[in-house]
C-alpha cells in the first residue's frame, strides 16, 4: 500500500551528494513530492528531507541505497505520527481585492496566516502549516485573486526523545578512536 | 574485502616535499603501492604524464589504443591480483571513452581507480575545448567520486579513493583533477586513509543472526548454496570449503562466483542461471533452504522472482545492506565480510551429509549430459561445437588457466565447460554484459597475473569492438592467448531471433575481415582452425607459443546455448532444447 513518508537524511556538506542522493529516487521513477536541506543541530552535519508516496517495501530499499552513498551518514524513514512537520507557503495578492471587500482579511485570520509586507500595488501574505491547510487558504483565496503562491518543502523534526542520529555518531566515534588506538 | 590489498604496504609521508600537483598524483600513488597503470595521454593530464616519465621504471604505465581498453584492463589486472586498477584518462572524449568501463566494474564490484584530467579550474562551466562535465556524467556509475581544483588537495583525494574503492563491497572511484591543480606546487605529505565518518565499509555481525541462521541450517533437509563473487571478494575461499565440508550442502556458483571452488569439488553442482546447470536451477525451486553467500539474486540468476525458491526459506551473508531483501526476501539476513561470517556459522552448525540430495543433483546432471553436454563435448556432427574448444582448451592449460571472456554464446560455453583449480581464475563481464570487455581485461589479467596463463574466449563480434587493443598486445609485449571463437554471427542475439523472433535474424549476420592477417598486422602469431581433427594440434601450438596467440576456431553457424531459462520464465521451467 502506498502512503507518504518523510526521509530525513543526514550526511557531510560536501558538493555533490544531492545529486547522489536525488538519482535513487530517479532510478525507480520515483516522484519527489518535496525536498528541503540545511543545515542540522551538529555542526558539520547537513540534513535533507524528502517527502514520498510510496510503499514501505520500496522506501526501505531507498533509504538503504541512499544510505550507500559515501558522504551519507544515516537516513531515517519517518511516517506521519513520528514527526512534527510544517511547510511554509507566500501568496501575493493584489491590495485592491483586500481594500475592495473583507474576504481576504476574514481568510487571514481564520486560518492564522499574516501578512508580511502591503504595497499600493500588491499584498504578500504567509501561512505555516500543513499542506493540507495552506492549499485550503490558496484555493479559498484564489477566489480573489491570488498572482502568485509559492510553497516551501516540509521540514520536520522527530517526536522521539532519543535523538537517532546523535547515538549514531557517538557510535561512530568510539570506533574511530578504537581504530586509531589499533 | 581482499586480504591482498588492505595489507599492501602503504607510504606515509609526514615531512613536507615541495613537488607539483601532477607529482603529488605520481608520488600518492606510488604510496598507495601502485606499480603499474593503463591509460592515454591528451591536453588536460599531459602534466600528469609528464611526472610519470620521471618514474618510468618504479611505476609502469601500459599505453593502450582506447580509454575504453585503458578501464577494461585495469578490472581484468584488479581481478585477478586483488589490488586496485587504475587507468588515467584525459578530459572531455578521453573520460567519456572511459564510462563504459567505470560502469561495468560498479556492477561487477571491481575496485578501480580513474584519473581523469580536466579544464583549468578558471575555464570549468564555459564549455572550454575538452570540457565535459565528468563528474556528473559518473555519479551514477562510481561508488565516489570528486573533482580537484587544489593541488594541496591531491593527496586526501587520492589517499580516499583508494580506500573507498577497495574496502567493504569493492568499486569504482573516478577522480576528476584540474589541469591548474596538476601545475601548481605545494608542499606534499601523505597520510593513508582508513576511517570515513560516514561510511561503514563492513557493517557489524549480530551474533542473534548467525544464531538463527545455523538453526535452519541445522533442521535443513534439502539445504543448496549459492556461491557468488562476494567469497572471492573476501579472499574467503577456505573459509567456504569448511562450511560446505562440516554441512555437506551441495554448492551452486553464479557466474561472478565461478573458481570460488575447485570445479571438481564433491559438493561443487555447477552453474546457477540463465545457461547454468540443469540440476542447480530446478533443485532451486526443491530446496528447503537457500544459503546465498555474497551474491546479489540478479534477475538472470533468479528468473522469474514470484516462483523463484518458494519452498525455500533464505539466509542471506552479504556484505553489502541494500542488497538485503532487494530482489528476495531474506529470512535470515547475515550482515558482514563471509570471511568472517562464514566461519562463525561454521563452529554454530552440526557435521551433516545429504547423500539423496546430492544423488539428486547427479541425476538431473546425467539428464543435462544426456542431453546437451555430450553432443557439445563428443558431437557427431561434422562442424565444430563451442563446448568442445573450451573443453579441448581447458585440458591443455591443465585445467589452470585464468580464463577471461567477452560477451555472448562464448561467454556462456566458457563458463559451463572451462575447468578451475584455483580461485581467481575468471574475468568476465557479469552484471553490464560488456561485449568489447575480452581483450582488454585480458591483457590487464596477464600483466596482474603474469606467473599464470591467461585464456581468452572471444566471439567474431566482441572482438571487433575493442580490436584496436592487439596493438596493446604487441606494444607491450603481453602474452595472452587468444581463442576466437568464430560463428560469423552475434551468436546469442541470433539465437534469441531464432527462438523468441521467429528466426527473423534483424543485423546479427558479421561479414568478416580476415582475423589472421589482422592479428599478424600487429605481428601477433595466429592460427586458423576448422576441423576436428586440426584442433589439438593447434592448441598445444599455442599453448607451447612464446608469447602472445590468436587461435581463431571456426565453429558452427547456428548453435545455440542450452539449457536456458527463458527471460521471465522460472527457474524451474529451464529448457534443455
Amino acid at each position: 500500500m502506498k502512503q507518504e513518508f518523510t526521509i530525513s537524511i543526514f550526511s557531510e556538506n560536501h558538493v555533490g551528494i544531492l545529486t547522489r542522493i536525488t538519482n535513487v529516487f530517479t532510478r525507480r521513477n520515483l516522484n519527489i513530492e518535496s525536498l528541503t536541506t540545511s543545515m542540522s543541530a551538529l555542526p558539520d552535519v547537513h540534513k535533507f528531507t524528502i517527502v514520498v508516496y510510496s510503499t514501505r517495501d520500496e522506501i526501505e530499499k531507498v533509504s538503504k541505497q541512499i544510505e550507500k552513498g559515501i558522504d551519507v551518514i544515516k537516513a531515517f524513514v519517518l511516517t506521519e505520527d513520528e514527526i512534527i512537520h510544517q511547510e511554509v507557503a507566500l501568496y501575493k495578492v493584489p491590495t485592491k481585492t483586500l481594500l475592495e471587500g473583507n474576504e481576504i482579511e476574514k481568510l487571514v485570520r481564520e486560518y492564522g496566516a499574516r501578512i508580511l509586507e502591503v504595497t499600493k500595488e500588491y499584498t504578500v501574505i504567509e501561512k505555516t502549516g500543513h499542506q493540507n491547510e495552506t492549499q485550503e487558504l490558496f484555493d479559498k483565496m484564489d477566489k480573489y485573486g491570488v498572482v502568485q503562491f509559492t510553497r516551501s518543502g516540509r521540514i520536520s523534526v522527530t517526536k522521539s526523545k532519543d535523538e537517532l542520529l546523535d547515538n549514531y555518531l557517538r557510535n561512530l566515534e568510539s570506533k574511530k578512536n578504537g581504530l586509531t588506538a589499533n | 574485502m581482499d586480504t591482498q590489498s588492505q595489507t599492501a604496504i602503504k607510504g606515509k609521508i609526514r615531512t613536507p616535499v615541495r613537488m607539483t600537483g601532477a607529482e603529488a598524483v605520481v608520488k600518492s600513488l606510488q604510496n598507495e603501492g601502485v606499480n603499474l597503470i593503463f591509460g592515454y595521454p591528451g591536453g588536460a593530464i599531459m602534466p600528469v604524464y609528464d611526472a610519470l616519465y620521471s618514474v618510468q621504471k618504479e611505476l609502469h604505465h601500459v599505453l593502450v589504443r582506447h580509454e575504453q581498453g585503458a578501464v577494461h584492463a585495469a578490472q581484468g589486472y584488479a581481478r585477478v591480483s586483488g589490488k586496485v586498477g587504475v587507468a588515467i584518462v584525459t578530459s572531455g572524449p578521453g573520460a567519456t571513452n572511459a564510462v563504459t568501463g567505470i560502469a561495468d566494474a560498479l556492477i561487477d564490484s571491481t575496485p578501480l581507480v580513474v584519473i581523469s584530467g580536466q579544464v583549468g579550474s578558471a575555464l570549468l562551466g564555459t564549455d572550454a575545448f575538452q570540457e565535459t562535465d565528468v563528474v556528473g556524467v559518473t555519479q551514477p556509475i562510481t561508488k565516489w567520486n570528486f573533482q580537484v581544483k587544489k593541488a594541496e588537495d591531491i593527496p586526501y583525494a587520492i589517499a580516499r579513493a583508494f580506500y573507498i574503492a577497495r574496502s567493504g563491497r569493492p568499486g569504482p572511484v573516478l577522480l576528476d583533477i584540474t589541469k591548474d591543480a596538476q601545475f601548481a606546487s605545494f608542499d606534499y605529505v601523505y597520510e593513508p586513509v582508513n576511517y570515513i565518518r560516514a561510511y561503514k565499509p563492513i557493517p557489524d555481525v549480530e551474533q542473534e543472526q548467525i544464531v538463527a541462521a545455523a538453526q535452519l541450517i541445522n533442521l535443513s533437509k534439502k539445504p543448496l548454496a549459492l556461491i557468488g563473487q562476494g567469497v572471492i571478494l573476501g579472499g574467503a575461499e577456505q573459509e567456504l570449503r569448511e562450511f560446505l565440508e562440516k554441512s555437506g550442502i551441495p554448492a551452486a556458483w553464479t557466474l561472478l562466483g565461478l573458481s570460488a571452488l575447485p570445479s571438481d569439488h564433491p559438493l561443487n553442482v555447477g552453474m546457477l542461471g540463465m545457461h547454468g546447470n540443469y540440476g542447480p536451477n530446478i533443485k532451486t525451486n526443491e530446496a528447503d533452504l537457500i544459503i546465498a553467500i555474497g551474491m546479489r539474486f540478479d534477475d538472470r540468476v533468479t528468473g522469474d522472482l514470484k516462483t523463484y525458491a518458494q519452498k525455500a526459506k533464505v539466509i542471506h551473508l552479504e556484505i553489502d545492506a541494500a542488497e538485503i531483501n532487494k530482489n528476495v526476501h531474506a529470512d535470515v539476513p547475515v550482515l558482514g565480510d563471509v570471511k568472517e561470517t562464514l566461519p562463525l556459522l561454521t563452529q554454530k552448525i552440526s557435521p551433516n551429509s545429504f547423500p539423496e540430495w546430492l544423488e539428486e543433483f547427479k541425476a538431473c546432471y546425467r539428464i543435462e549430459h544426456d542431453r546437451i553436454i555430450k553432443n557439445q563435448l563428443a558431437p557427431l556432427k561434422p562442424g565444430l561445437t563451442m563446448g568442445e574448444v573450451v573443453d579441448r582448451v581447458s585440458t591443455a592449460f591443465g585445467d589452470d588457466a585464468i580464463m577471461v571472456t567477452d560477451v555472448g554464446q562464448h561467454q556462456m560455453m566458457a563458463s559451463r565447460y572451462f575447468r578451475f583449480k584455483q580461485s581467481r581464475s575468471v574475468v568476465t563481464s557479469g552484471g553490464l554484459g560488456t561485449m568489447g570487455f575480452g581483450l582488454p581485461a585480458a591483457m590487464g589479467a596477464k600483466l596482474g597475473a603474469p606467473d599464470r596463463q591467461v585464456c581468452l574466449f572471444v566471439g567474431d563480434g566482441g572482438l571487433q569492438m575493442t580490436i584496436q587493443e592487439l596493438g596493446t598486445i604487441f606494444q607491450t609485449k603481453i602474452p595472452v592467448k587468444i581463442v576466437l571463437l568464430n560463428n560469423n554471427f552475434l551468436g546469442m542475439v541470433r539465437q534469441w531471433q531464432e527462438l523468441f523472433f521467429d528466426s527473423r535474424y534483424a543485423s546479427t549476420e558479421l561479414i568478416n575481415p580476415d582475423f589472421q592477417m589482422i592479428s599478424k598486422g600487429y605481428h601477433i602469431e595466429a592460427e586458423k582452425v576448422s576441423e576436428r581433427e586440426d584442433l589439438d594440434a593447434a592448441i598445444q601450438r599455442m599453448v607451447n607459443h612464446d608469447g602472445a596467440f590468436l587461435l581463431e576456431v571456426v565453429v558452427e553457424k547456428e548453435g545455440n546455448v542450452f539449457p536456458m531459462v527463458p527471460s521471465g520464465a522460472s527457474v524451474s521451467d529451464i529448457r534443455l532444447e
